[in-house]
């Protein structure tokens, strides 16, 4: 039995499809319940819906043998885990924004909102820019237009977010897609269920292009 | 004779362990729990982690609580031409765990042969690596890299340090869609792309995955660390762990001190590596030695994880409550007989809280 966690939410439900067309169906997914866990017992398959930030703790621990998750999530929690497929699903990119008139004269410490601490961090260490980082937990475009920051590090979808709230894209850290991840060792003791799944995976990728 | 019950996973394994590498030639080592701290400060890198625990001796020296055995076992060993000091230890370290990042007492278990080395040192360590996991779970999975060859195909590749960077943190998850992104970016041709890609995707048994190697390199530093894998092959080919080895260049360790074969060891049931070995050739030039090292370590806590027996943890075979008006001499005669018929007993005059038992010998109703 392979164990998948799944991100709640759309995303989820889209990577659902997915392994739905791979033949990995669960015909109870459909049901619009309170139910968390399904399973096939014929496909040998047992899903999980979980918080999407929760899905690489559940990899890592080994509850789950597969997981779907973020780039951002992985990049800001570095789990150690395999990332055996790019899904290219939930696309939206890690950017630097800020008032149109900001200009950063690299000549004091650059203040920055977000929730990505950790990419932030790694960003500005590769250039070497000194930053104060501010953590908060949403709502981040906010900080420019009340001078809590000079920039912000955040996920740029549509840009419609950053627009009504005067702000531009400065610069564009790097792009985000939904990962499938899978727990090292659980991987060691499943591997043809696990690769199986990832081939079958990979096609429909393909498809979806 | 201790009862197996008695005995926690950890136990249990440091006993079979102590004797497997005893047989094998290999001698206990006994260290203190601390150093001074410059000792570890010179070779931090070296060590998994960036914290160590310090304080200050009595005569004012900082000191630092072990953070790892591999070092101090080097120390004490010599470069003799032809001579290989081979040690095995059980003792705890102090290190930083991943999930919590606090300060914690890990038991680890291993061995460390060091000296005038050859390949045949390399595959013995490597055997015994496989002997301790199946000392401990017939289900086990030893996964093997080769530096050598990882090392030959980066350089190919990667452009600068910074690429490298990079490259190395796509390969140890296996992210082989952006390994082929971070060298379309760099603009790497697309041969050289698809060989690093193919490795670092190249997973199974030694047997599978040799013929797609011998395409894979194709540079003489690639081509010696095949022909070392092919030897190591043919020997784990003749032992009883043929089906357990599987090839995974996801394994990745600081080059600057680690070298040639690395390995890891999975048990069934535990989520991480519960073993990770290999060879520290580097660090020892680093340490301006002439010596070879190799190595492995065996984490003991993680053992925990393994359900071998579901009865719950504390739970005995019977409780005897008495009260006051009891004969203490009958009470006692009650309770050593049935621990000399092999039974976990508790005396108790009221059941406590958190005690778990089978069966209850309520003597203060007997009487009535």
């Amino acid at each position: 039995m392979v164990n998948v966690a799944l991100p709640k939410g759309r995303l989820g439900e889209k990577v659902y499809d997915l392994f739905e067309r791979a033949g990995y169906s669960c015909d109870e997914m459909h049901d619009k319940g309170r139910k968390l866990i399904f399973e096939n017992m014929e496909k040998g398959i047992r899903y999980f819906w979980v918080k999407p930030s929760d899905v690489p703790v559940y990899v890592e621990r080994g509850v789950a043998d597969l997981g779907i998750a973020g780039k951002d999530v992985l990049l800001e929690r570095h789990p150690d885990v395999y990332e055996l497929l790019d899904l290219a699903l939930g696309k939206c990119r890690m950017c630097v924004a800020a008032k149109a008139d900001f200009f950063d004269d690299g000549e004091k410490t650059l203040k920055v909102a977000t929730e990505f601490v950790n990419i932030a961090s790694e960003y500005y260490a590769r250039q070497g820019r000194d930053i104060d980082i501010i953590k908060l937990h949403g709502s981040v475009e906010l900080a420019p237009k009340l001078g809590l920051s000079d920039v912000i590090v955040d996920i740029v979808e549509t840009g419609t977010s950053l627009r009504e709230n005067n702000l531009v894209i400065t610069d564009e850290i790097l792009p985000i897609s939904a990962r499938l991840i899978a727990n090292k060792a659980n991987f060691k003791f499943k591997t043809k269920e696990i690769e199986d799944i990832v081939n079958l995976m990979r096609k429909q990728v393909k498809e979806n292009d | 004779m201790i009862s197996k019950k008695i005995l926690k996973n950890e136990e249990r394994a440091v006993l079979a362990l102590r004797t497997l590498y005893r047989k094998h030639g290999y001698l206990p080592f006994k260290m203190n729990k601390f150093e001074e701290y410059d000792f570890y400060l010179e070779n931090r890198d070296f060590l998994p982690g960036d914290k160590i625990v310090t304080f200050y001796d009595t005569n004012g020296k900082l000191m630092a609580l072990r953070p790892d055995v591999t070092l101090s076992v080097i120390k004490q060993s010599e470069d003799i031409p032809g001579v290989k000091h081979r040690v095995y230890y059980d003792e705890f370290i102090y290190r930083t765990g991943r999930h919590t990042k606090r300060f914690k007492e890990m038991k680890q278990t291993g061995i460390e042969c060091i000296g005038d080395l050859d390949l045949y040192d390399i595959a013995e360590v490597l055997l015994l690596g496989a002997d301790s996991l199946a000392k401990i779970s017939p289900d086990y999975v030893v996964s093997i890299s080769h530096l050598g060859i990882l090392d030959s195909l980066l350089a190919d590749t990667c452009t600068d340090d910074s690429m490298r960077r990079r490259a190395l943190s796509y390969i140890k998850t296996k992210a082989a869609h952006d390994l082929e992104r971070l060298c379309r970016e760099h603009k790497v041709p697309e041969e050289k792309t698809q060989r690093l890609c193919k490795l670092v995707s190249l997973y199974g048994d030694l047997d599978s995955v040799l013929p797609q190697l011998e395409v894979l390199c194709i540079s003489d530093e690639s081509r010696d660390g095949l022909k070392e894998i092919k030897i190591i092959n043919k020997i784990i080919a003749s032992t009883e762990h043929r089906d357990k080895f599987v090839v995974d260049f996801s394994i990745v360790n600081d080059m600057d001190y680690y070298n040639n074969l690395l390995f890891q060891g999975f048990l069934k049931g535990i989520s991480e590596n519960v073993m990770v070995g290999g060879q520290y050739d580097r660090l020892l030039e680093k340490l301006g030695r002439e010596s070879r090292g190799v190595g492995f370590a065996v984490y003991l806590n993680k053992l925990d994880m393994l359900d071998y027996d579901k009865t719950p943890k504390g739970s005995l075979d019977y409780l005897i409550l008495y009260d006051n008006e009891e004969d203490i001499i009958d009470i006692s005669a009650r309770s050593r007989q049935l621990v000399d018929a092999g039974y976990s007993v508790s005396v108790q005059k009221a059941i406590p809280k958190k005690l778990r038992y089978d069966q209850i010998i309520d003597m203060r109703r007997e009487k009535n």
